[in-house]
């Protein structure tokens, strides 16, 4: 176990490697620099600016200067906002889109786990299809198109709640996890529903049945743990998933968030910005994808052991 | 889909009104697929749709461009099936236009994941030992990767386009297709006909293209049929922040970013566009659900 999370940890600092080095080298072939703008700016400021953020080292140079300050935790400045450092820019988006992922997974989670359940109890029945054609409409409805069609329905026709905003008014938090959640709801349900037939199947869930056990016990104590198995390790890649899926719920609904930022900075071609939140997105991801992984193990102990067979 | 059958059949079997004719293994499957209603309605929708897509520029009801600024947003009309934008362009002939982007993306970008995940999957597989080991260790560390911030890096760097797009998306999805792709070759690897190929002194790539890949054609069918509609909605995603297909080409996910504009006065500028786009991924989806059911019925968990 121990052994497993130590290889796995191990394997986290090349992949962290790969991605600065990769997002440096790109972001060091991008056409225009950030200071080509539409007003000339005379050579000299030009070569104060270079020197400022020492654009003017020979590359491998500013790769090992980037490289030292990230450790520290340093992303530098932003060239769109001179007077804002990227972390702290980072650490002001960061809670915000955090609570929207953590509520919007929630929303999966809840709604996931109890519609494929109620699939898996209730296989082949009305429930079963109803909620499992529920889930593909959930699946194929990409988010920028339910968001749109929730604010319109909840928020302009009905007056229910408010359309944009993070915690300025009652209730604006709903909408956009509904939003964020909805998708992950619908794999999540159909990965329970997958994982508690292949148990329920199972010969001892028969010994269960047959020894008069009420199906709630079975249900609950002898076949949920197994069962959420495939759920478990698809909250990784889910995890990852609302990250990225932050950056059009947050620009939708105008959320202040680190998504937010992320898309403006595209826009602008604020490079640190972009190297900065990047990377911290990728540490996040390679962090939650390790996270789930070890619950996924200590849930099932003989997955280790493929993994250290490989 | 239709057409795999036939390059099968069993060429005896026209020669003589005796010998009962052979049922292959793609026949059972299209006979199975065939009874799936859902998936048979989603491969007719689809087939539809690429018919449209393929003969827009002769059947579009109008000019894609033309705009027609004292006329406006219209709601649909006898003479604008689904309405006019704000431009008083007509919505159907967008959207039309906006399919061929939208589906070719989905297949081009489909096609490169296919090719380089098949020949990476099928070397790393059929060479197997440390060739392996690294090929297989390389896609767990681009697989770790947080792509779609990649995709998105790509796009800002180097200009949205439409090449570089697809070129991106392929190069994400092919990871996939490598990893199951090394699975299935790995097992076929094992089996006598292999050995008996390499005993007849066939050469290694034509042991790989004729005799290990066209035996592992099921899965990778059924995984391209799933990864069009990711890749569909992935264009979509990109286009809708304004970083993936650039006007004045035009898209599903471009024309919905236009719609949610002015959906407030004009709920059909982002209701038809969504509902195409989402029946497209519908279809798909169900489609990609049969072919596994009906090429792997050991697979279908119920």
């Amino acid at each position: 176990m121990i052994k497993f999370i130590l290889i796995r940890l191990l394997q986290a600092v090349p992949v962290l490697f790969t991605v600065v080095l990769v997002t440096f080298f790109i972001i060091r072939q991008a056409p225009g620099g950030p200071f080509d703008s539409e007003k000339a700016v005379s050579p000299y400021v030009l070569e104060k600016l270079n020197e400022r953020y020492q654009l003017n080292d020979p590359v491998h140079v500013q790769f090992g200067n980037y490289l030292v300050d990230i450790i520290q935790g340093d992303f530098g400045p932003s060239f769109t906002y001179p007077t804002r450092s990227v972390s702290e820019m980072i650490f002001t988006g960061l809670p915000v889109t955090f609570e929207l992922a953590i509520n919007a997974l929630l929303v999966a989670l809840l709604i996931g786990i109890a519609a494929g359940l109620i699939a898996a109890i209730k296989k082949n029945t009305a429930a079963d299809y109803v909620s499992m054609s529920t889930a593909m409409i959930g699946i194929c409805m990409p988010s920028f198109l339910l968001g749109p069609i929730l604010i319109l329905v909840f928020g302009i026709y009905l007056e229910w709640l408010p359309v944009s905003g993070w915690g300025y008014s009652d209730g604006d938090k709903i909408l956009p996890s509904i939003t964020l959640g909805a998708a992950y709801a619908a794999y999540i349900a159909r990965l329970t529903r997958g994982g508690m037939l292949e148990v329920l199947g199972q010969d001892y869930v028969r010994t269960a049945r047959a020894k008069g056990l009420a199906e709630h016990v079975i249900i609950f104590k002898h076949t949920l743990k197994a069962g959420l198995l495939p759920v478990v390790s698809f909250l990784g890649p889910a995890i990852a998933g609302l990250l990225s899926g932050s950056f059009v719920i947050e620009t939708i609904f105008q959320i202040p968030g680190l998504g937010r930022f992320y898309v403006d900075a595209a826009f602008n071609r604020d490079y640190t910005m972009i190297m900065g939140t990047t990377i911290f997105f990728s540490v996040l991801i390679v962090a939650f994808n390790l996270l789930s992984d070890i619950i996924a193990v200590m849930l099932n102990p003989r997955l280790s052991y493929n993994e250290e067979q490989m | 889909m239709a057409s795999i059958p036939s390059t099968r059949q069993n060429p005896t079997a026209s020669s003589s009104i005796d010998i009962v004719e052979g049922r292959s293994l793609w026949q059972d499957a299209l006979s199975r697929l065939k009874q799936n209603k859902l998936a048979m309605t989603g491969l007719y929708f689809l087939s539809f749709m690429i018919l449209i897509a393929l003969l827009t520029p002769w059947i579009a009801p109008y000019s894609y461009e033309t705009q027609n600024l004292d006329m406006g947003a219209t709601g649909p009309s006898w003479a604008h099936w689904l309405g006019t934008d704000t431009f008083g362009r007509d919505l159907l002939t967008r959207i039309m236009y906006g399919g061929r982007v939208s589906l070719m993306v989905g297949f081009v970008a489909t096609a490169v994941a296919l090719v380089i995940g098949v020949l990476w999957g099928a070397i790393a597989g059929y060479v197997g030992g440390k060739t392996d080991a690294i090929m297989m260790r390389t896609v767990d560390i681009l697989y770790a990767l947080p792509f779609m911030i990649f995709i998105i890096l790509l796009m800002v760097v180097f200009g949205r386009s439409m090449l570089l797009l697809f070129l991106a998306i392929g190069c994400v999805e092919w990871l996939t297709m490598a990893r199951i792709v090394r699975g299935q070759v790995r097992v076929v690897r094992k089996q006598e006909y292999i050995n008996a190929a390499i005993a007849m002194g066939l050469s290694h790539w034509h042991i790989i293209t004729r005799h290990v890949i066209p035996n592992i054609l099921g899965p990778i069918i059924v995984y391209v049929t799933l990864t069009i509609p990711s890749v569909m909605l992935l264009e979509a995603f990109l286009s809708f922040l304004g970083l993936g297909v650039q006007p004045p080409e035009s898209s599903w996910g471009l024309l919905i970013s236009y719609g949610v504009e002015s959906m407030e006065e004009y709920p059909w500028l982002i209701i038809f566009p969504g509902a195409v786009l989402s029946l497209t991924l519908f279809a798909l989806n169900f489609l990609g659900d049969g072919l596994r059911d009906a090429l792997d019925p050991k697979a279908s968990k119920d």
